[in-house]
């Protein structure tokens, strides 16, 4: 006989008063119903695939539009003038920006708080850092556009006398670097962390400094995991829509000086979906083609990371 | 400090930063992530229990399983804002399928009334009817509600009647040709196809956004999940789910609530789809139905950073665009605060 505590499962002690038929045709049922769930998340990708190629199709169905004009175009003016233009260069020229300041932060900054973490912080402050890095990564985006606004733009024009407009890419792009830190940085050190004790021990064991072991033995090995975070936050810094939706402005132009106000692809989709505007027009449409291209990049880099951290995971095991 | 105080947490928002509040968007954001949460936690615990519990044997499974998993991590990088069209065009305009949001296709739960103004000239009378569309036939005596909600008969007068001396029966007297304008009332379950610009639409563009971080935080948590427990259980003579319901699920349930806690305080900082849903920012109450029109923290931040600054005032909306900022900070802190809460509590019964 069985002896039962308050530790065994309650469907060990109770006899099952359905038949195994019974009991088969509910777990089948189960089956069903979680696959259903499972499915449902093709569902949503094919979705929003169908749904931005469609539209976009209908897009350029319209007489203001041609394909070429928006692959190849320079202007885009959705709303004023007597033409309209739409070509998608000035709006990837504002994304760009944005990422690039982004990166140019978030990347030095996040790979040396990511070496540091996972090589030469004591475990007490690692168990400080780490948390508050992820409470970081948890502030809403819309909190960041803010301080760009409020803070940054106010502190390079006035701290630093830099000539700025009222709403700039650069500020936009700092605040974006921020954001895209600690993913850089939490991503990293667990790639970091990932690679075995052996190869450091081997590394000292060669006559190798701390620095020389973290950065010509342990950074190389993780290089792939870093790899993916960094792709992993550029597809972040170019989809983030609320603090360039404040802080960057909304006029789309191709410039070479990131102290202007710009527009990015994000920016564009707020204004239109924001603004009083029929639901009908070609304005409104444009978005979707917007759209189609902003996730055509994300999804692309997404994936190109995805497969990165897949062949990193398969190394070490 | 004038930004935090109670009233700034109760208050509409108004065109005078002085009074103005946050409580229909702290409402309208306790809504729509409540919503959310039941809508997509069951969603995405499902899957990730699919995902992990139940991995097929044959190759070609294993395969589709795998494209499964990628699909989701891509889920999981596609920005939020791409979700929001999605959500614009699928459930808020539920493309065009349904008619607008203004003549829907299909309803539950709305009642009208025809409201008309007396003859007495400050009293009104309403006439409950059908339909937004239905010819209402004008007979003597038919019943009707005044002002004060009480039941009365109208008295009708036809082009050759005479005018009724008394104020009182002026009072319950309209003209035989009156047209009164329509009203429309909302129950707490009304339910309308489309979904249009409301709470429903929008918890269902949020869901769309937590979903791939809920599963794959479930999907760790189950995986944490020690399996010579399973393992035992199926030697029992466990089936696939009663290992889950009776040994993965209890075992990994602190996990999944941690992931969970952590997915909303995402929903309730998130903006950008819900922008493109369209929310009606100066609003002077919370939502009463899953259909109703609603604001939320994030977005009422957002606008009120976008007034301009005005110099002169002493207090500007930026200043309350703080306040609301740090109100929403605080919740934020208090999800992550119960979170580690319950992984530390987890890892001491487990050890």
């Amino acid at each position: 006989m069985a002896i039962a505590n308050d530790a065994t499962p309650r469907i060990l002690t109770q006899r099952s008063l359905r038949s195994l038929g019974a009991t088969r045709v509910g777990e089948s049922l189960i089956y069903v119903a979680l696959a259903g769930c499972a499915l449902f998340t093709v569902l949503i990708t094919l979705s929003i695939i169908g749904l931005l190629i469609g539209q976009t199709l209908q897009f350029f169905s319209m007489p203001e539009t041609d394909v070429w004009e928006f692959v190849t175009g320079t202007k885009w003016n959705p709303l004023l003038g007597e033409t309209k233009h739409f070509g998608i260069w000035p709006l990837i020229c504002g994304t760009m920006w944005v990422t690039v300041i982004a990166m140019a932060i978030a990347l030095p900054l996040g790979l040396v708080s990511a070496i540091y973490l996972a090589e030469y912080a004591p475990a007490w402050l690692r168990n400080i850092l780490k948390p508050s890095l992820e409470l970081l990564a948890g502030i809403p985006t819309v909190v960041y556009g803010f301080f760009a606004l409020v803070v940054i733009t106010p502190f390079l024009r006035d701290g630093l006398g830099i000539q700025l407009d009222y709403y700039n890419a650069l500020s936009a792009g700092i605040a974006v670097g921020i954001l895209c830190l600690p993913t850089i940085a939490s991503l990293s050190e667990d790639a970091l962390r990932a690679v075995p004790g052996r190869l450091r021990e081997a590394a000292y064991g060669l006559g190798g400094t701390k620095f020389d072991v973290s950065m010509k033995v342990v950074v190389p090995a993780a290089l792939s995991g870093i790899i993916s975070a960094f792709l992993l936050a550029v597809a972040r810094a170019i989809g983030e829509t609320m603090i360039v939706a404040l802080a960057a402005g909304n006029m789309a132009r191709l410039t070479a000086d990131p102290r202007q106000q710009i527009q990015t692809m994000t920016g564009h989709m707020t204004q239109m979906a924001t603004g009083d505007i029929s639901n009908f027009g070609v304005e409104y449409f444009s978005i979707y083609s917007v759209a189609l291209v902003l996730f055509l990049i994300t999804f692309l880099l997404s994936i190109l990371g995805n497969i990165i951290r897949m062949r990193f995971q398969e190394a070490y095991d | 400090m004038p930004a935090l105080s109670t009233d700034f947490l109760t208050n509409p928002p108004g065109p005078d930063p002085i009074d103005a509040g946050i409580g229909p968007a702290l409402q309208g954001s306790v809504w729509v992530c409540a919503v959310c949460a039941l809508v997509c936690l069951p969603l995405g615990i499902g899957t990730a229990i699919f995902l992990q519990e139940f991995q097929p044997r044959n190759i070609w499974l294993r395969r589709l399983s795998a494209l499964l998993q990628l699909n989701i991590n891509n889920l999981a990088g596609v920005p939020s804002i791409v979700y929001g069209i999605l959500g614009l065009t699928a459930f808020s305009m539920m493309f065009g399928l349904f008619g607008s949001e203004a003549d829907p296709l299909a309803e539950t739960g709305a009642t009208y009334r025809r409201q008309f103004i007396t003859e007495e000239g400050s009293e009104i009378v309403f006439v409950p009817v059908a339909s937004r569309d239905e010819v209402l036939e004008l007979t003597q005596g038919m019943d009707a509600i005044d002002g004060n909600g009480n039941p009365i008969k109208l008295n009708i007068i036809g082009p050759d009647d005479d005018f009724p001396d008394d104020d009182e029966t002026l009072a319950r007297s309209i003209l035989s040709d009156a047209e009164g304008g329509i009203l429309k009332d909302y129950r707490w379950y009304y339910f309308r196809l489309p979904f249009g610009k409301g709470v429903f639409a929008a918890s269902l563009t949020l869901m769309l956004v937590i979903l791939p971080v809920i599963i794959i935080s479930t999907q760790e948590a189950l995986r944490a999940v020690p399996p010579s427990l399973k393992r035992a259980a199926e030697g029992l003579g466990c089936t696939p789910w009663q290992v889950v319901r009776h040994v993965s699920l209890p075992a990994a349930i602190p996990g999944i609530m941690t992931g969970a806690i952590l997915a909303m305080s995402r929903a309730i900082g998130e903006a950008a789809p819900i922008l493109m849903i369209g929310v009606a920012v100066y609003i002077a109450r919370g939502p009463a139905h899953l259909m109703d029109k609603f604001s939320i923290l994030p977005i009422q931040i957002y606008y009120w950073a976008q007034q301009p600054i005005d110099s002169d005032a002493s207090l500007n909306f930026q200043h309350i665009a703080a306040g609301g900022i740090i109100v929403l900070l605080i919740i934020l802190f208090a999800f992550n605060s119960i979170a580690v809460l319950i992984r530390q509590l987890a890892q001491k019964r487990l050890t």
